[in-house]
């Protein structure tokens, strides 16, 4: 990818990943977010990619508190966010830093050179600048007192210094916009929806957008600008979306298609509390949240309102997930609908609360005492996280049982152009609950038996507190079969334990078959993914196909119960590749039940998988 | 026991669906299940079970629309014999749950059954955070002080020097009166009263179902098998009589000769009638806003149990966590002209910043 030129045109770029970078407090989410809508609007396929500490506002200048937001954006169908970008904004030395590492030789950086001080260069270990050493002599740098230009362009505002400093990311955008022919009317729109109340601010970061604009025009720093076409995407309305929002919106609904109230019982967690955030505004929908004490009482009031006929859903993340097991564990022997959703983030413990991660496949599988199996689906894409949303609920209420959904911190905050479904054409049909009595007692009088199950799937009736003649007691204590009046009777407790394992089974019979991407029909290798490794592994096969090498792909979306056809997918490869960001859970579970000698490659650094190196992995299997 | 005054009308049970006026009046018969009750002889569970199912009727609801939530223990198999909805759920999480069926459902009327381990043990914390939201739930607390389905081990309302079977040389901790807990958890109704007295425990009841928020009823009850004897003395006709103060609304607290007066630095004393200052004898106030005169009575019970207050230390009114969260969703829902069409959704998803691709 060429991104310098000599000429003074503008030049066509099939696509451009972009990182921002700076200090926590720089703005940098924010500057990447309105990039990225930008680009959306203007018709690029694109992923992106937040990356920040855990930590608010980590010491200023400090590379523990560097925050940076990357942006692949192209004129074709986009999968991952980019191994590497073409163009690193730092804010800071931090910034470069921590960033240099990943950017290629020819790589274009763009540095705030006021802040490129000799107390900043020093937090950060640097002797001597790297912008006189010759450290980047390999770049396209682009030093610009980007600070100070900034703080001058607001010479005539009434604000202090400090709040004229904090424009300085609008000034950022404003050149970057520049740089690739954006307009800007999106986030000029959205800087007058955010600062309405405050005319001040909402004036300087006006001007110091358009500041950044004018440099680009005026100086003679870059002599191209470059252009990146709209990408060919199946006529529709688009938008711009996150995993954690898609989720949110799918179980909404989810909520509006089944016609049962959605409750939402969660406590505060990165990176799941968007989705608390987002659904507690949704109340024009009847949607109701509970913030809970904790995340037991967050599942706990989930739970409850299940009982009472409520589309029960808690968030959580993985820690978590291991304080609501045990309420996990009840909703089992309940078998009432509950919808978990766990956006997966680095372990063990509290790990690393903003990284991405896969490793709670194996705790959302067996994470309980006892024999207690739970339906697991894992979404693929940010948007896929709307879809199975729907299809975790149809599995919840059609089989009455829990069902985790395994989302991650990449899915969750990262995003993607999304083609909006109509609600009219969505799947869901409203749920009914049981109101009539279901069998007859010795006397012949009708009786209702809450454990008397529908043969096809292995539910058991839901009928809610308020409906006369089925008055009924559940528990966790287990429960004779038809009757679910307490038991000890030991067969009692084999068939029970057999009985719901048969039902999680069964839902098997409801899901499509696991598809294999294979256009050539020759290949020898499957590589086989699920959650979000699907876009580096997809990015990692084209390429690879384009290089002329046969690779079939397979992505499972439901990982309890498998997809049916899920053995004859893989035992009809040589060999199966299976890169997961974990230690090989999934891997574990699929040599255990299909005794198939899959081969793991896995990573657990934070980050998704970079697709050239997934590439190089599944050459090797191909060649070999 | 002698009476207890209501006190003001209460709103605990608006929203409940009550019996048609010419429906037959229910039983106690039709609030049993056909559960057999498989307490220890001689429980105490047995007794408050008798009063709950001889009570439940004269409040008139839709059997349909009770429901009894547990958490883990002996008393918390209570909704297995009672012929409403029941949910047996999992050890101290039953407020939780109850919070999530009580907010999601207005015409229900939910009840929480907890002992002294689940409750202030592995439960405390949803305790005290369904006490401070005041959720309209009736918990009944019922203490024995002893853990006695894992036989017998000291509970976190065990006197200082219990022996028991994992304190063989007694306990050192320090326990907790779960009255004053609830008082400074702002419960906004808090009662204690006793197994064995059906007709003071009925009154209980009918006030703590009458109050809108969380009611919070200690009951003291009997384990015959690992604490057999603990309120004993309070059992007693005659020694009952010197022990028990009643709290009544309006009235002096005194028990036989003694009575509570305030002291020079605030604090409450029980003394010798014949030895109190009149100007400053207590006389109960349930309705103060205030609690610190209820947490003071709730002070004077110690470990011998010479003065006990029984009865209503607090019964005042807040805004109930469930009726606030419900206003919210129905003034959002109705704002906006009653329930969400397709179109409402579709206009959500597409949100403020969409684009259209031509073919």
């Amino acid at each position: 990818m060429v991104i310098q030129g000599m000429t003074a045109t503008i030049q066509q770029l099939d696509r451009v990943v972009i990182r921002f970078a700076g200090d926590s407090g720089d703005g940098m989410q924010l500057t990447g977010d309105r990039f990225t809508t930008d680009a959306a609007i203007l018709g690029n396929d694109l992923s992106t990619l937040p990356n920040f500490p855990a930590e608010i506002r980590a010491p200023q200048g400090t590379l523990p508190g560097v925050s940076s937001f990357q942006l692949h954006f192209a004129d074709h169908d986009v999968l991952t966010p980019g191994d590497e970008p073409d163009v690193l904004v730092a804010m800071n030395p931090a910034a470069l830093k921590a960033n240099l590492a990943d950017l290629p030789r020819g790589a274009t950086i763009i540095v705030d050179t006021d802040e490129f001080t000799k107390r900043n260069l020093a937090k950060v270990g640097y002797a001597v600048s790297p912008l006189d050493d010759g450290t980047l002599e390999s770049y396209a740098v682009h030093p610009v007192a980007l600070t100070s230009i900034t703080v001058e362009a607001l010479a005539g505002t009434e604000l202090s210094r400090k709040d004229k400093e904090r424009a300085k990311n609008m000034f950022a955008l404003g050149l970057l916009s520049w740089l690739y022919t954006r307009p800007t009317q999106s986030t000029e729109r959205f800087l007058a929806l955010k600062f309405g109340g405050k005319p001040d601010l909402l004036h300087a970061n006006l001007l110091a957008l358009r500041a950044g604009v004018n440099y680009g025009e005026t100086t003679e720093e870059f002599a191209v600008r470059y252009e990146v076409g709209p990408a060919p995407m199946k006529p529709g309305r688009y938008r711009n979306i996150t995993g954690n929002i898609a989720l949110s919106y799918g179980l909404v609904t989810a909520s509006h298609k089944t016609g049962l109230p959605l409750v939402l019982g969660s406590y505060p967690i990165t990176p799941a509390s968007d989705i608390l955030h987002t659904l507690s505004g949704l109340k024009r929908f009847g949607v109701t949240t509970i913030q809970a004490e904790d995340e037991i009482a967050g599942v706990g009031a989930a739970l409850g309102a299940a009982f009472g006929g409520a589309l029960g859903v808690t968030t959580t993340s993985g820690p978590g997930l291991a304080l609501k097991a045990e309420t996990i564990g009840l909703a089992v022997s309940l078998e009432l609908p509950l919808i978990v959703c766990d956006i997966q983030r680095g372990g063990p413990s509290t790990g690393l609360p903003t990284k991405t991660e896969q490793a709670d496949l194996l705790q959302a599988m067996f994470g309980r005492n006892g024999e207690s199996p739970v339906a697991v689906v894992a979404p693929q894409s940010p948007g896929d996280c709307f879809d199975i949303a729907l299809e975790a609920v149809r599995i919840a209420t059609t089989y009455r049982t829990p069902v985790i959904v395994l989302s991650d911190g990449y899915l969750a905050n990262g995003s993607e152009p999304w083609a909006i479904p109509s609600i009219a054409d969505l799947p869901g049909q409203r749920v009914a609950y049981t109101t009539e009595p279901n069998a007859v007692d010795d006397k012949g009088d009708p009786v209702f038996h809450p454990y008397l199950r529908d043969p096809e799937t292995l539910a058991r009736p839901w009928a809610v507190p308020g409906t006369a003649g089925l008055e009924h007691r559940v528990g966790g204590i287990e429960k004779a079969d038809v009757t679910g009046n307490i038991s000890y009777d030991p067969d009692n407790h084999d068939l029970m334990v057999r009985l719901r394992q048969a039902k999680i089974d069964g839902i098997a019979d409801t899901i499509p078959p696991l598809e294999v991407d294979d256009p050539s029909a020759d290949a020898k290798v499957l590589v086989l993914g699920w959650g979000s490794t699907y876009g580096p592994i997809a990015a990692a096969v084209r390429d690879l196909r384009l290089q002329g090498h046969h690779v079939a792909r397979a992505h499972l979306r439901h990982l309890n119960p498998f997809p049916p056809n899920t053995g004859e997918v893989l035992q009809a490869y040589d060999r199966v590749i299976l890169p997961e960001m974990n230690l090989g859970q999934l891997a574990l579970l699929l040599r255990a039940r299909y005794l198939v000698d899959i081969q793991s490659h896995t990573a657990v650094r934070g980050l998704p998988f970079p697709s050239s190196a997934l590439a190089d992995v599944i050459l090797k299997a191909v060649n070999a | 026991m002698s009476t207890i005054e209501l006190g003001m009308p209460g709103r605990g049970l608006a929203g409940v669906p009550l019996l048609a006026e010419d429906a037959p009046a229910q039983t106690k018969k039709e609030f049993t299940s056909d559960q057999e009750v498989r307490w220890c002889p001689g429980c105490g569970d047995y007794a408050i079970l008798a009063t709950m199912q001889g009570f439940l009727p004269e409040l008139g609801l839709k059997r349909e629309n009770i429901v009894f939530v547990s958490g883990i223990g002996c008393s918390s198999r209570f909704p297995y014999y009672l012929d409403t909805y029941g949910m047996h759920s999992i050890h101290g999480r039953a407020p939780a749950i109850a919070t999530g069926l009580a907010t999601s459902r207005r015409d229900l009327s939910v009840f929480v059954v907890t002992g002294d381990g689940d409750a202030l043990s592995i439960g405390g914390n949803h305790l005290i955070h369904a006490l401070r939201r005041n959720v309209n739930l009736t918990i009944l607390l019922f203490n024995n002080e002893i853990y006695g389905l894992t036989k017998g081990q000291y509970s976190p309302t065990s006197q200082v020097g219990s022996i028991t079977k994992s304190t063989p040389m007694g306990s050192v901790d320090n326990p907790f009166n779960p009255v004053s807990l609830a008082l400074g958890a702002e419960a906004t109704f808090v009662a204690r009263s006793m197994d064995s007295d059906r007709k003071h425990l009925t009154e209980v009841l009918r006030a703590a179902t009458a109050h809108r928020g969380t009611s919070l009823v200690e009951i003291y009850q009997n384990c015959p098998i690992f604490n057999d004897g603990v309120f004993a003395v309070l059992k007693d006709r005659e020694q009952a009589a010197t022990r028990i103060l009643h709290l009544v609304d309006g009235e002096e607290i005194s028990a036989g000769d003694t009575v509570v007066v305030r002291g020079e630095a605030g604090s409450l004393t029980v003394v010798d009638r014949a030895d109190a200052d009149p100007a400053r004898i207590v006389r109960h106030d349930v309705h103060a806003e205030d609690p610190s005169q209820a947490f003071a009575i709730s002070r004077l019970i110690d470990p011998t149990l010479a003065h006990v207050p029984m009865g209503i230390f607090r019964d005042v009114d807040r805004p109930t966590y469930d009726d606030l969260v419900r206003d919210q969703v129905d003034a959002s829902v109705e704002g906006l002209g009653g329930a969400a069409s397709d179109a409402d959704l579709d206009e959500l998803l597409t949100g403020k910043d969409s684009w259209t691709v031509s073919a």
